[in-house]
């Protein structure tokens, strides 16, 4: 009897819950969007949310940004753009709680890995009738854009940056191991090689270090099967396909420098942070990542930037791309949207403005010459970057000239359905590689295998 | 006017004087209750009740939600991480009781016997309660470094070989449990040793005379004295050990091997990496009637025995 009245209590929440769910449901409206969006009207006021502007502490660029929408609202006086302050731009654990709260702005931010399942979740808007009002879209390299479109070609988000996977190396750690910093290696052999080197320089260096948790083990894996030609999922995406000689080959190169090289370090479970860490120290010698590596170390790892390098992944024609963009909120208004869309193409996809002012960057003391997006392809919008960041650059650009040069002849692949729970799977291999001296790989790849198919099957 | 009643004469307005009294005594509590009531029910019981549609919701949070009936239970139950995650709970919540339920007592009945030092070490004791979770934790994670880590050097000094701690199957869920206990191991010695400071002297000394030694005196004395209390703390321990989620997400990220996965570690994989919070809420739901059975039959069993 004394439970009654916690039971009356909850009935009552389940109550006010469903009531709740009822009125958030009746609130829905369907907005069907027109085969094209004509442009917006100059005289409608339009306001939008936008997320990731840079917080306080990053003062230059939270300058930049305020600048820029000075001069975005000068040219557009009907439309008012309110910043979100957020670092990092995009928390996964308030994502859904935002959403659910309304409290997610019109433009948000979101990573390449997180699209698809935003896309399938139905959680941000189609844009497709909207972005003829972007004037440079089409210069995007597609596979870029491969990454926010569904099944049937339709776009739900802007591209802001995009680049593929490669290997990030210590020019310094090289040349003190009698490596060649210019001539990084181009195999997974030369790779074991190198990492055997370094690592013979004492106590504490790391020859290449890999990630083994937090789901990164299965994201790298992902992109050294890539690199090597293989696969995750069949192209239908029904099954699983690294049970393969690709994958054997990616598992058993990572064996063979952890234990017969002794290259990679005792600790293991690495994740990104401690990648980053490992890099800035500047005792790791190589890693797969992409040249921004070198920026974000250098900002928040104490790196030296002239130390770090790019190439691309060895031996790769394709390689797992990486990077983020915008998606429009569901609710947002034909209005909004088309708002939204004339603010993205001013600040990220117009070369030598918003994001691409490399002369801002470098007067504001931002390092300039890394290859971080490789947006463009091989076009005008793709030299007028290129032209632009060697201008202002404050880097030695030839550090990333390897990876620079190779990157046009290795396609950006997106990353497979269901993502983050077949990294969580894929991440228990790695570790067995990496911790367990007696792993078998075939083993570990066919009980993957088993439990990708059976994820696969229950989401198809 | 008065009104006899029983023989003696009352006045007539004392019952609804009474009520009142009562009612404005009531509405005083009522209104001090009512805080904590708003809390509870902003903060504990909504989001519960939420947890409990959700778990058999499909919702984008961006639709009106789909009733999907128990497609999230069969969804979890099907992942293969699920077992494994409940084995794993369970064993951290066994290990957890061993370490984290003795460990503390054993400490709280040598500073109940200390005359000297004893609020300085009470302080020492205490002091890991103090840090922030996440800061122990990754202070352990230095610790358990395979290569300089303060552990294996310990264990390089008195020749022996390092272990692998985290990075091994073997190891990584005992690695956790230390780290728990190291963390809680100040509020549970407190807590002991408030209770056994309430122990009468008189009952010691007359074991004393009994003839009874130590362990007896622990056994026959302390044990019985204290028995309220270990009750308590022992069903509190559990509850809060099943839902381990710090130590795991901060070292070892569920590995190696799913071998430190956790449930409540699985329940933010499915709500924050995989984006499916009908998933999460329908473990978080598992998760919640596995305890609150568990403390009904321990209550209900602990009633008998106190």
């Amino acid at each position: 009897m004394r439970l009654r009245p916690v039971a009356v209590l909850l009935t009552a929440a389940l109550a006010v819950t469903g009531t709740a769910c009822g009125a958030k449901s009746s609130r829905q409206n369907d907005r069907g969007a027109a085969a094209t969006a004509g442009p917006l009207d100059p005289n409608t006021k339009v306001t939008i949310t936008v997320g990731c502007r840079p917080p306080k502490t990053a003062k230059a660029e939270r300058a930049a940004w305020d600048a820029d929408v000075k001069a975005f609202q000068a040219e557009y006086p009907n439309i008012t753009v309110v910043g979100k302050d957020a670092f990092p731009c995009i928390v996964p654990e308030t994502f859904q709680a935002k959403l659910a709260g309304g409290q997610m702005e019109d433009v948000f931010y979101v990573y390449y890995t997180d699209a698809q399942k935003i896309i399938q979740n139905r959680q941000a808007a189609d844009i497709t009738p909207y972005v003829g009002a972007l004037k440079r879209l089409k210069d995007v390299n597609p596979q870029f854009l491969k990454a926010l479109q569904d099944g049937k070609g339709r776009i739900y988000g802007v591209p802001r940056k995009g680049y593929t996977t490669g290997l990030v190396y210590n020019r310094k750690l090289f040349a003190k191991a009698g490596l060649d910093p210019n001539n990084p290696p181009k195999t997974w052999a030369e790779v074991r090689e190198a990492a055997k080197k370094i690592s013979a320089l004492g106590p504490g260096y790391v020859g290449y270090g890999e990630y083994s948790a937090g789901n990164t083990g299965g994201w790298h894996f992902t992109a050294e099967i890539y690199g090597r030609g293989g696969d995750v999922v069949t192209p239908d995406g029904k099954k699983a396909a690294f049970n393969s000689p690709e994958g054997r080959a990616v598992l058993q190169t990572l064996k063979d420098m952890r234990w017969t090289d002794d290259s990679m370090g005792t600790k293991q479970l690495l994740r990104w942070e401690d990648l980053m860490r490992m890099m800035g120290s500047g005792k790791l010698g190589m890693m797969v990542g992409a040249p921004d590596v070198a920026v974000e170390t250098f900002l928040n790892f104490g790196a030296e930037i002239e130390d770090i390098g790019a190439t691309t992944l060895p031996e790769a024609r394709a390689s797992l791309l990486g990077g983020d963009a915008y998606m429009i909120n569901p609710k947002a208004s034909p209005d909004q949207i088309k708002a939204a869309m004339l603010w993205l193409d001013f600040r990220n996809l117009t070369p030598g403005q918003g994001q691409f002012d490399y002369k801002r960057f470098k007067e504001g003391g931002r390092p300039v010459g890394v290859p971080e997006n490789l947006l463009w392809g091989d076009n005008a919008s793709g030299a007028q970057e290129r032209a632009l960041r060697r201008q202002y650059a404050t880097v030695p650009v030839d550090n990333f000239a390897p990876y620079e040069k190779g990157s046009s002849g290795v396609t950006p692949k997106v990353e497979p359905p269901n993502a983050q729970a077949i990294y969580a799977i894929l991440d228990g291999v790695m570790s067995a590689v990496l911790t367990r001296r007696d792993a078998d790989i075939d083993q570990l790849l066919a009980d993957a295998e088993k439990k990708v198919n059976a994820l696969l099957a229950r989401s198809n | 006017m008065t009104v006899s009643h029983g023989g003696r004469l009352r006045p007539a307005g004392a019952p609804r004087r009474r009520l009142g009294l009562a009612v404005r005594r009531n509405l005083t509590a009522y209104g001090f209750l009512s805080g904590a009531l708003i809390c509870f029910a902003f903060f504990s019981w909504y989001p519960m009740a939420r947890e409990v549609v959700l778990s058999f919701q499909k919702n984008n949070f961006v639709d009106p939600p789909q009733w999907v009936g128990l497609d999230n239970i069969r969804t979890v139950v099907q992942d293969p991480a699920f077992w494994p995650a409940w084995r794993n709970t369970a064993m951290f919540t066994l290990l957890a009781l061993l370490c984290g339920y003795v460990v503390p007592f054993a400490i709280a009945l040598v500073l109940n016997e200390l005359r000297h030092a004893r609020g300085y070490l009470r302080f020492v004791v205490y002091l890991p309660v103090m840090l922030p979770p996440a800061v122990s934790v990754l202070l352990f994670k230095w610790f358990y470094d395979p290569g300089p880590g303060l552990f294996n050097q310990l264990l390089n000094l008195v020749h022996l070989p390092g272990l692998s701690w985290l990075d091994s199957r073997d190891t990584a869920l005992i690695s956790l449990v230390i780290v728990s206990t190291w963390m809680n191991l100040g509020t549970g010695t407190l807590i002991y040793l408030a209770a056994l400071q309430t122990v009468p002297g008189e009952l010691y000394e007359a074991a004393e005379l009994d003839g009874a030694g130590t362990l007896r005196r622990i056994w026959h004395v302390t044990i019985p004295q204290t028995r309220l209390i270990l009750l308590v703390m022992l069903l509190l321990q559990i509850i809060a050990t099943m839902q381990v989620f710090i130590e795991p997400y901060l070292l070892t990220g569920g590995g190696p091997e799913d071998a430190t996965l956790s449930v409540v570690y699985l329940m933010y994989q499915y709500a924050f990496d995989y984006q499916d919070f009908g998933g999460g809420s329908a473990l978080g739901l598992m998760l919640m009637i596995v305890l609150i059975v568990f403390s009904a039959a321990y209550l209900r069993v602990s009633r008998n025995v106190t």
